[in-house]
């Protein structure tokens, strides 16, 4: 069996007092599509930026390719980046740029390629997701759905090997967030990528992730295939699931019980 | 008692930190000024933004103040019998202190704050942190060309606003007082030291530069990625460069004092 691409060993990682990531483990096997499922607040962004490097754990490791990302140096890290394509929420376009030159943009900061070369790449990078035609808008000139596809593009533009997502379908309407979803199965298989997908969509993510990950209060709930975690039976994941209001998640903040809070003592103002 | 104590151990250290921390980014913004060189394209793009467009405040800000400059100069030259000596008067006081200084003020509130704004709105919109994750150091790409080209920028627009503020003086004091022309430029001439006065000012604009620069670039990437917390960066870099403009002021003056 071939070593996973990105291995996590007992993560552990909060801000000061605040534990947010607690021991988690999991792998991604290359050339897979791999959901971080779980409500807000869950851990799985900050797994992703663990992955990526943006964050150093207190604990345990994270490899990519079998190198230890914290290990590294600067130059090191940026260097395994440079394998990675990153696609951010809302796309992290770079708003004084048109959308060519958002593309462009990685092309041009680590190759010396010839302008007409990389208006080749940046041209198939953008029928890839078909935004060839919009190349030469604004970011501001075009809709929530084609900015994020024009993000992948950019993520795609040095065929990274590694293609990490956070939550690429938050706010879409259905035609772009089916659009979306077509185009990280399609680009995972054509690029013959590994692909970490962050998301809460439950239906979109089972019909594309060859394995997905349960995260619940920065601990690993539940992982499996889809169809395995369809029949899952712990409470927290069923919660998460079926997307019903009251469970091991409260719908209720913590706070004081009703009666402190309504039931006043007689005579008291 | 000891909570007090411990909160203000607590802010002490903190302060520290951040001086410190502060001041190896200046030092790293001053390493990457080189480097940013070999990429001339992107500091000219920059100084195009911040100069340019920094040009009709400071040039009009520099015309007003010459018309004042030159109402009362002549109103205080007057009255010891030496408005010939307006010329050299107006000149004096722009090359040496209202020069530099009012155009680092000026350049605060219009090219500080926009470059704040910019860096900080680039913050919130994950445009930072998706540079990084493209192995680009944002520090490199972003901060240092900007910090350079308002380096650049200060000295050549102090000198275009005593430039102008020095034809202000001549318009109040020669156009429309009457101050005789030849009296006014001759005694500028040869009052006004190439190397102590115009000198002085020109390393008055180009520290004033480096300040107004870095408080710009530092308050926008450390601002918070909120639209509370890039107003708040925004207002921050007015205030802070406006002080640290003169109190830097007040030192270089005393400095040069003496020469």
């Amino acid at each position: 069996m071939t070593e996973p691409f990105v291995t996590i060993e007992k993560v552990r990682f909060g801000y000061r007092d605040r534990i947010i990531i607690e021991d988690v483990s999991m792998q991604c096997p290359r050339g897979s599509v791999t959901a971080l499922m779980g409500g807000s607040g869950s851990g799985k962004t900050t797994l992703l930026k663990l992955i990526g490097g943006q964050l150093r754990p207190h604990s345990g490791a994270v490899r990519f390719d079998g190198k230890d990302v914290h290990a590294l140096d600067r130059d090191g890290l940026f260097a395994l980046r440079r394998r990675m394509g990153m696609l951010f929420q809302f796309g992290g376009l770079f708003t004084d740029l048109s959308v060519f030159d958002n593309v462009a943009f990685p092309i041009r900061e680590h190759t010396q390629l010839p302008e007409s070369m990389i208006r080749d790449l940046v041209l198939m990078k953008l029928q890839a997701v078909g935004l060839r035609g919009a190349a030469q808008l604004q970011p501001s000139q075009i809709s929530g759905g084609m900015a994020r596809r024009v993000a992948l593009a950019r993520a795609i533009a040095l065929d990274p090997p590694l293609l990490m997502y956070d939550e690429p379908f938050a706010g879409l309407d259905p035609i772009s967030l089916g659009t979306i979803a077509h185009l990280i199965r399609s680009l995972n298989d054509a690029l013959g990528a590994t692909s970490i997908l962050v998301t809460h969509d439950v239906q979109e993510t089972f019909a594309i992730c060859d394995y997905a990950y349960v995260l619940g209060a920065g601990k690993v709930l539940a992982h499996g295939t889809p169809q395995q975690l369809a029949q899952a039976s712990d409470l927290g994941v069923r919660q998460f699931l079926d997307g019903t209001r009251d469970g091991p998640v409260p719908f209720h903040y913590p706070g004081a019980s009703i009666e402190q809070d309504f039931v006043r003592p007689a005579g008291s103002a | 008692m000891l909570n007090a104590i411990a909160a203000l151990g607590r802010r002490v250290i903190e302060t520290i930190d951040g001086i410190g921390y502060g001041a190896r980014f200046f030092v790293r913004l001053l390493g990457l000024m080189l480097t940013s060189l070999r990429r001339p394209r992107l500091i000219v793009d920059q100084i195009h933004f911040i100069g340019n467009r920094s040009l009709s405040i400071i040039a009009i800000s520099g015309l007003f103040v010459g018309f004042v400059l030159g109402l009362q100069g002549y109103y205080t030259l007057q009255r010891y019998g030496s408005e010939s000596a307006l010329g050299l008067l107006v000149t004096l006081s722009l090359v040496r202190e209202l020069g530099p200084v009012v155009t680092a003020l000026l350049f605060a509130g219009r090219a500080g704050t926009s470059l704040t704004a910019e860096i900080g709105l680039m913050k919130a919109g994950e445009q930072l942190a998706a540079m990084e994750m493209m192995a680009v150091d944002p520090i490199a790409r972003v901060l240092a060309p900007r910090f350079v080209a308002a380096v650049i920028a200060m000295p050549v627009l102090a000198a275009i606003f005593s430039a102008v503020g020095v034809i202000g003086g001549y318009i109040v004091g020669v156009q429309m007082i009457g101050v005789d022309a030849g009296a006014f430029w001759s005694q500028m001439e040869g009052g006004v030291d190439v190397f102590r006065d115009v000198g002085d000012g020109v390393i008055k604009s180009i520290v004033f530069g480096f300040i107004c620069a870095f408080v710009a670039v530092y308050v926008g990437y450390e601002a918070k990625p909120t639209p509370e917390g890039v107003s708040r960066a925004t207002t921050t870099t007015v205030v802070a460069s406006s002080l640290a403009v003169l109190a830097f002021d007040f030192v270089l003056t005393a400095l040069m004092f003496n020469t």
